[in-house]
């Protein structure tokens, strides 16, 4: 494997980790403050519809975020409605957002473009432009960092330099400020937020909000920066596999971007080796697509360093005498 | 003091959840220009005004019956399985491995063969979902939703590397042998001048799921063991005072979960597509939990609900061929009821008790 | 009346339902004081606190804080009124540390490191005003509980709380650490702070406070000066009649052994030692009391008792040694030895509330011979055999299709005890057989328990209620920090002795106490 192939598949593991990790962090943010959000999947989904759907109608690809933005906050506002003021089944209500989803962006779609419930392709010049980092020309020949700095880390999207920042980012709202330091208490001992005086269903509508615009910012990235327009199921697990990352990543943003990296990395190889021979045992591509759903379970389990939810996560928050 | 009649409880709530549904699923289809009412007549003319219609609709309502069977065992537990996609997917496999490996002499001992073999398929890929969460503590519902994805990958390795006949694009196993091909309700209730269920797709594994409704009910509700799963579901401090082990119930209650769940591809694979697909399970595992919801997780009403949603799964494929609504209608009026009786129950709930306490007031 | 109070209370009601909770409650109360509220479990001591906090909104009535009338309609509005709450099950955030803990909802900006610098510092002065030492960088899972109760007086403190108050705060401690916390309480009078002490127990209100209410079945029955009034008075006062403490019985008359209990050591799931090597026998026809502090281990004794705590050591029942770590560790083997467990916590352990009447008639007991012999259980006999038993044990309403979360606390009391009594054991553990049961309930469930004994049974008993252990037993065991510290008769003994036992003072250190203070 020479350097080129190697730079290849990183790129290609970035590429791809960039919505795991939005969609890690966003159900970071919402997990983190109690609310368990297995709705990343459809939220990721109907974001990427709209925000395709908008940018192509349009022609302005930052409305066609902000559509995927709003879209997908809508579905988040029905998670809240249904998990914090109804205090329903967290898990039922991820369950049914993600149908709804799948369901309703094929059926708009069919409904505005007639093309078997997907977007037109949208034009190049109409998508998230690739951005060139300052010098990434005069710098690439120069060995082994040239091709790192000029091929690796130029040349994606702005939604790409967004979500690595969010790393630090987030670290620094949830343990540096007020916020932070209330988001993670009222997902761990919500009485005390409540008898401390801060609204418990403010802060946790805020986290679930933050949710939904990190789940728009991942779907409007998928539809139109990796790819050029909607198609059905265009999430593929994705919303998935961020959930395991987050698992994985302890609920840390750190931890969220190197597990998000890695599994990342995995779907990278999946996509451009079939099987991998490894000194005569041969993997499927199938054992490298099962790789991180595996790897989770195995965390799980608790085998290699337990990984514990917020305390109060999942349970409806119900005042007591 | 309850705050409102049992009745109103069982049968009140998910009726009014199922007309916000659908009152919801209408204004979805008024909104890309089509007229529900006329929607409906279609779904009702294609679904059940014909035994191929029926016969559809009860093929889908078979499937749903063991799926949401699979999710209300579970949830008497109180635990969700979402896993029942990826255990009917191993069902499959096990049905699959019967038919095409065991020369079976006739339909009736190869669908013995294939219940056993396909609810023991089922069952073992919610062990280990059963056992992490019993003994480990790994929250069961993101286990099982990544054993639908490591299901998937396994089905897909085996379909294309072991299993595909030498030739074939496809990834499928051959055509099953036809001494395991199921009596279609066409070959049951046909006489010689008039066929019924022409080329509808449901089959002697109906009366299976049937049988299956009751043997749930006597299990959950007369057995000591169903007496110790709800148990279990409502209290585990309690369960651990009565001698009921946790991590006994947690495990058998997921295996009988898994093994219903499984059971469905008797149906799908034996029943219908005699051969083994990879997308055979066509999320009816998902299907199950709104099924599960809907019918308040009593064998009875969950019955109901799968001849409901079957009725939807056949009358909104049909809708694709007459108007310009897609298939997918169904998914949204699926998440809807999801939604609305599993998420968003206390919505309906709330309002209902206090309108049964202010009668009662008025009363007194 | 010319002072201002500093909380007054004017014709306060408030309902759920059909329950009343709180009826015209009216009380004033000044600044600088300790003002007790004493009452029964469920006399609506904590309905009333909590719409003072803002918890609940009052029916009807008016709240005046320093005169002036002020609606509390949540949490913020309360601190901003200066009132700081403590309440009996702590709000802290378990894996936040003591800082964290007090700044959270008080931080003076949206960065957290300018709160957390200036926090440190009042906290340092705080601990040298009032005797409220605590590290400040401590997780609170790692605090002891009398630690924890401190970060919840500092919160409020931190918060400029003039108004404090405390729902039951000595429930969980031991009587050192209540001591303290009542030298605590004494210094915040000192500086002119206002205090609510919420409590069930006469002695506290005897010991600290200065004006004392009672409250009965919603009511605000009386407000009087500690220092008029008597334990006597405020206990019929608290239950409307003269209190019989006595339980009419006769002297026991003890047989043999049937429960032996030798160097018993427990360990928890959170791997501390809870019982370090109890030893302890029951005889038929006799009634052994443990007394002590809740949270000494009495809980796992009866757990590892009824069969759902793994131990070392040896239980003997009826002679034959017991499995305590195998297959034959749980409920249903105990009870097919003859060990009937009426459990502490009624509502998570004895009953499934969810669970009719009738179903939980047999619960425990499902897979025994009265459930039936074949596959199905015989659910006609059940509850032929539930109606009856509920007919003998007085169950109000006597329906067995009913839920057990209907019943009140009392008669679901009463179906726990006519499941585990009416099997004839030979053994049985019961824990708390009063606690939130109403007078007429209790004096039937003690002559239930009398009976038994009687009958030749063992009966193993384990109560806070001193009082309750004190009339019932006929023998007293006093547990503290997984140790029995001591045996005593009830006759030959007295309240002061048991408390100190339950303190952990053994006589061997009051005699060298006693001689130290001598030399």
């Amino acid at each position: 494997m020479d350097l080129n192939t190697i730079i290849q598949v990183l790129d290609s593991s970035i590429r791809l980790s960039t919505p795991l990790l939005l969609a890690c962090l966003a159900g970071l943010f919402s997990e983190r403050a109690g609310i368990f959000d297995i709705g990343l999947e459809g939220k990721m989904l109907i974001a990427a519809f709209f925000s395709a759907a908008i940018t192509f109608t349009s022609g302005n690809v930052w409305l066609g975020l902000l559509a995927g933005i709003g879209a997908s906050l809508a579905l988040s506002a029905i998670h809240g409605l249904a998990s914090i003021t109804f205090r329903g089944n967290q898990l039922i209500s991820g369950v049914a957002l993600n149908f709804l989803a799948s369901g309703l962006t094929v059926l708009i779609a069919q409904n505005w473009f007639k093309q078997g419930g997907r977007t037109p392709t949208i034009p190049e010049e109409q998508r998230f432009q690739e951005i060139t980092l300052p010098f990434a020309d005069a710098l690439r020949d120069i060995p082994l960092l040239g091709p790192i700095y000029s091929d690796l880390l130029s040349g994606h999207s702005a939604l790409a330099y967004i979500a690595f920042a969010m790393v630090p980012l987030t670290w620094w709202v949830l343990f540096r400020t007020r916020f932070g330091l209330r988001l993670r208490a009222v997902g761990e001992a919500p009485d005390a937020v409540d008898t401390a005086g801060v609204s418990v269903v403010g802060l946790r509508f805020a986290a679930v909000a933050i949710c939904g615009v990190l789940c728009g910012v991942a779907g409007a990235y998928l539809a139109t920066s990796l790819q050029a327009g909607f198609v059905k199921e265009m999430t593929a697990g994705r919303g998935y596999i961020a959930l395991a990352a987050l698992i994985f990543a302890k609920w840390r943003p750190w931890y969220a971007l190197i597990a998000c990296l890695l599994f990342g990395f995995l779907q990278a190889v999946a996509l451009r080796f079939q099987n991998i021979d490894l000194g005569g045992i041969v993997i499927p591509v199938q054992a490298m697509e099962a790789l991180p759903y595996i790897l989770t379970v195995v965390i799980l389990a608790g085998f290699v360093g337990k990984a514990i939810p917020p305390r109060a996560g999942g349970e409806p928050y119900v005042k007591e005498r | 003091m309850d705050k409102m009649p049992a009745w109103a409880d069982a049968v009140l709530v998910p009726l009014i959840s199922i007309l916000l549904a659908a009152g919801i699923s209408a204004l979805v289809i008024l909104a890309i220009g089509e007229n529900p009412v006329e929607a409906f007549m279609i779904m009702v003319k294609e679904a059940l005004s014909t035994s191929r219609g029926i016969g559809y609709t009860l093929y889908y309502a078979t499937n749903f019956i063991f799926t949401g069977l699979a999710v209300s065992v579970a949830f008497h537990a109180r635990m969700f399985n979402i896993g029942g996609e990826g255990q009917a997917m191993m069902g499959g496999l096990g049905v699959a491995l019967v038919c095409l490996y065991v020369p079976w002499p006739h339909w009736t001992l190869a669908l013995f063969g294939a219940a056993a073999i396909s609810a023991l398929f089922g069952a073992a890929w919610a062990y280990i979902p059963a056992y992490l969460q019993a003994k480990r503590g790994s929250h069961i519902v993101i286990t099982t939703i990544m054993f639908n994805f490591i299901a998937f990958s396994v089905l897909n390795y085996i379909l294309v590397n072991v299993l595909r006949p030498q030739g074939s694009m496809d990834p499928a196993t051959a055509k099953f042998p036809e001494a395991t091909f199921l009596p279609t309700f066409q070959s049951m209730f046909s006489t010689a001048d008039n066929v019924m269920f022409r080329n509808a797709p449901a089959n002697v594994t109906f009366f299976v799921a049937l049988a299956a409704c009751v043997a749930v009910y006597f299990l959950i509700w007369r057995t000591r063991l169903g007496y110790e799963i709800r148990a279990f579901g409502h209290s585990e401090t309690g369960a651990r005072y009565a001698g009921i082990s946790p991590v006994k119930i947690t495990i058998v209650s997921m295996l009988i979960s898994g093994g219903l769940a499984g059971m469905m591809a008797l149906n799908t694979t034996m029943g219908e597509a005699e051969r083994l697909v990879l997308n055979a399970t066509e999320g009816a595992g998902f299907i199950g939990i709104a099924v599960a919801l809907m019918g308040r997780s009593h064998p009875f009403g969950i019955l109901l609900a799968a001849l409901l949603f079957g009725f939807m799964y056949q009358g909104g494929s049909e809708l694709a061929f007459w108007t310009n609504i897609p298939q997918q209608l169904i998914i949204v009026i699926q998440a809807l009821v999801i939604l609305f009786t599993g998420a968003l129950d206390n919505m309906v709930r709330m309002p209902l008790e206090k309108l049964f306490l202010s009668i009662r007031k008025g009363d007194a | 009346m010319t002072e201002t109070a500093a909380i007054e209370l004017k014709g306060v009601s408030k309902a759920f339902g059909p329950v009343q909770a709180n009826k015209d409650i009216s009380i004033r109360v000044m600044p600088g004081t300790i003002h007790g509220i004493i009452g029964e479990n469920g006399a609506g001591k904590s309905t009333l606190m909590s719409i003072l906090y803002g918890f609940y909104k009052a029916d009807s009535g008016e709240i005046l804080i320093n005169g002036k009338p002020t609606e509390i309609p949540d949490s913020q509005a309360a601190i901003a009124a200066g009132i700081g709450m403590v309440f009996q099950h702590f709000k802290l955030v378990q894996n936040f540390s003591v800082l964290e803990n007090v700044i959270l909802g008080a931080e003076d900006g949206p960065m957290l490191q300018p709160s957390l610098r200036k926090a440190r510092g009042v906290l340092k002065h705080l601990a040298e005003e009032y005797e409220l030492q605590v590290d400040p960088d401590a997780l609170i899972e790692d605090l002891s509980v009398g630690h924890q109760q401190r970060v919840e007086i500092l919160k409020a403190l931190y918060r400029e709380a003039d108004i404090l108050i405390l729902d039951e705060p000595t429930g969980v401690l031991t009587p050192a650490e209540a001591d303290h916390l009542f030298r605590i309480l004494k210094g915040l009078r000192e500086e002119g702070k206002t205090i609510i002490l919420i409590t069930h127990k006469l002695r506290e209100i005897m010991e600290i406070t200065d004006t004392v209410s009672v409250m009965r079945r919603g009511e605000m029955t009386a407000t009087v000066k500690t220092s008029e009034t008597s334990p006597e008075e405020l206990a019929e006062l608290m239950v409307g009649r003269k209190v019989l403490l006595r339980v009419d019985k006769a002297p026991a008359n003890p047989g043999k052994p049937v429960l032996e209990v030798e160097n018993l050591h427990h360990i928890d799931e959170a791997g501390v030692e809870r019982l370090k090597g109890i030893s302890l026998n029951v005889r038929a026809g006799e009634i052994v009391g443990i007394a002590g502090v809740s949270g000494n281990g009495q809980s796992e004794l009866m757990r590892v008792l009824g069969g759902y705590g793994h131990a070392t050591g040896s239980i003997r029942v009826n002679g034959e040694e017991l499995d305590l770590t195998g297959k034959h560790s749980d409920g249903q083997s105990r009870r097919a030895r003859g060990i009937g467990h009426v459990p502490e916590d009624r509502h998570h352990e004895g009953l499934i509330l969810d669970y009719s009447a009738w179903e939980n008639m047999v619960f425990g007991y499902h897979r025994g011979p009265e459930t039936g012999s074949g596959v199905l259980m015989d659910n006609k006999a059940i509850k032929a055999e539930a109606q009856a038993k509920m007919d003998r044990f007085d169950v109000r309403p006597p329906n067995p299709w009913l839920s057990a979360k209907n019943f009140s606390g009392g008669n679901q009391q009463k179906i726990v005890l006519a499941r585990e009594i009416e099997r004839n054991p030979d053994l049985l553990l019961i824990g708390q057989p009063t606690r939130g049961v109403d007078i007429g309930a209790i004096e039937f469930i003690h002559q239930q328990i009398v009976q038994l004994r009687d009958a030749g049974k063992a009966i193993l008993l384990v109560s806070v209620e001193l009082d309750e252990i004190m009339s019932l037993s006929d023998r007293i065991a006093v547990m503290f920090d997984g140790e029995i510290m001591g045996e005593r008769l009830p006759a030959e003994t007295n309240q002061t002795e048991l408390g100190l036992l339950m303190a952990g003072v053994t006589d061997t250190n009051v005699a060298q106490t006693k001689e130290q203070t001598n030399g």
